[in-house]
């Protein structure tokens, strides 16, 4: 006997992110998705912009072993919850909706979810989230886009991070930005370097911004 | 690499509705992947051998069906087929955008007894 089925297992994901947008509506949070590959500076950035951003900020982390980003993050005042997907390489709607019957946040906070470091199954799992925001270091290589579509495809912004290893690595912008431009022509770019601070005022701006007018249509 | 989660996703689905019809055996599952679905057949199938075992899907015949990546070109207005290594319209030579057909990852239908 053939039984019927037609069930898209992302179409089903999708429905549980839904879920989720409804909850972080219900408790004020504005979410962050930020995806990168390990090392590209996720934590950095997060930690420069708490300490900018004027409104509270707090952090779900993802990583497949260990809480040493959620243990640096509490020891600066920014609220911080593991999960570890004791390997898993991405996390799903269902982890943060958990996550979050034990992580207790105010409302009106914006929560960072810092994905797995991971350039490809991490895109294909959303959260529920109101911004999802990519990030890769120069020293990564201009070919990404076209390496990795996915992952650029639906996101809000995308932070080019390390701009202070220009000198020492081969990143030709327009490359990039060409292909960037192909599979996501409406993504906001910024050029920052967690290091030094150069480009961080102006994702700020444009975050706090995105924030007011979340919490404004609440 | 994620196939490990999607596997248990895909035999969940199939178990519950082998179950609700109450099927004593899977022999067949049917999926449709897209190219740019982030599947590797290879990978689920190999979960799928292990994390069946003990269940009335064990030993079921993956079948996989494939579907290939469209894009939409805004200058020419029509869909076309990804070529393998770029995003071009074959007619304009313009890049095109993506389109969500190519992403599907679906459990179509399973044949049980």
């Amino acid at each position: 006997m053939e039984i019927s089925i037609e069930q898209d297992i992302f179409k089903n994901e999708a429905k549980l992110a839904e879920e989720n947008r409804q909850l972080f509506s219900q408790k004020g949070l504005m979410v962050v998705n930020l995806l990168a590959a390990p090392g590209a500076g996720k934590t950095s950035l997060i930690k420069k912009t708490a300490h900018l951003l004027k409104v509270p900020t707090a952090v779900i982390e993802g990583d497949p072993a260990s809480s040493i980003d959620t243990d640096t993050l509490n020891a600066l005042g920014i609220p911080a919850y593991q999960i570890n997907t004791e390997g898993g390489c991405h996390l799903e709607a269902a982890m943060i909706s958990k996550a979050l019957t034990e992580f207790q946040v105010e409302p009106n906070t914006l929560l960072f979810v810092e994905n797995v470091g991971n350039l490809i199954c991490t895109a294909f799992f959303p959260l529920g989230e109101e911004l999802r925001v990519v990030m890769l270091s120069i020293a990564e290589g201009d070919d990404k886009p076209y390496k990795y579509p996915d992952i650029f495809r639906e996101a809000d912004a995308v932070v080019i991070n390390k701009l202070d290893l220009k000198p020492h690595v081969d990143f030709r912008s327009d490359n990039f930005y060409k292909g960037l431009k192909a599979v996501n022509p409406k993504a906001h770019i910024f050029e920052v370097s967690c290091k030094n601070g150069a480009g961080i005022e102006n994702w700020v701006n444009w975050l706090a911004v995105k924030a007011a007018t979340f919490w404004a249509h609440q | 690499m994620h196939e490990f989660a999607l596997t248990e996703k895909i035999l969940k689905i199939v178990l519950s509705e082998a179950e609700a019809h109450q099927a004593r055996r899977v022999q067949k599952i049917r999926l449709l992947l897209g190219e740019l679905s982030g599947v590797v057949s290879d990978s689920l199938a190999m979960y799928f051998n292990l994390i069946a075992k003990g269940t009335i899907a064990e030993g079921a015949v993956l079948e996989f069906n494939r579907e290939k990546a469209r894009l939409y070109c805004e200058t020419c207005r029509m869909e076309y087929e990804k070529a393998d290594r770029d995003f071009l319209c074959p007619v304009c030579g313009n890049l095109g955008r993506l389109t969500d057909i190519g992403r599907e990852c679906i459990v179509q239908n399973i044949e049980v007894e």
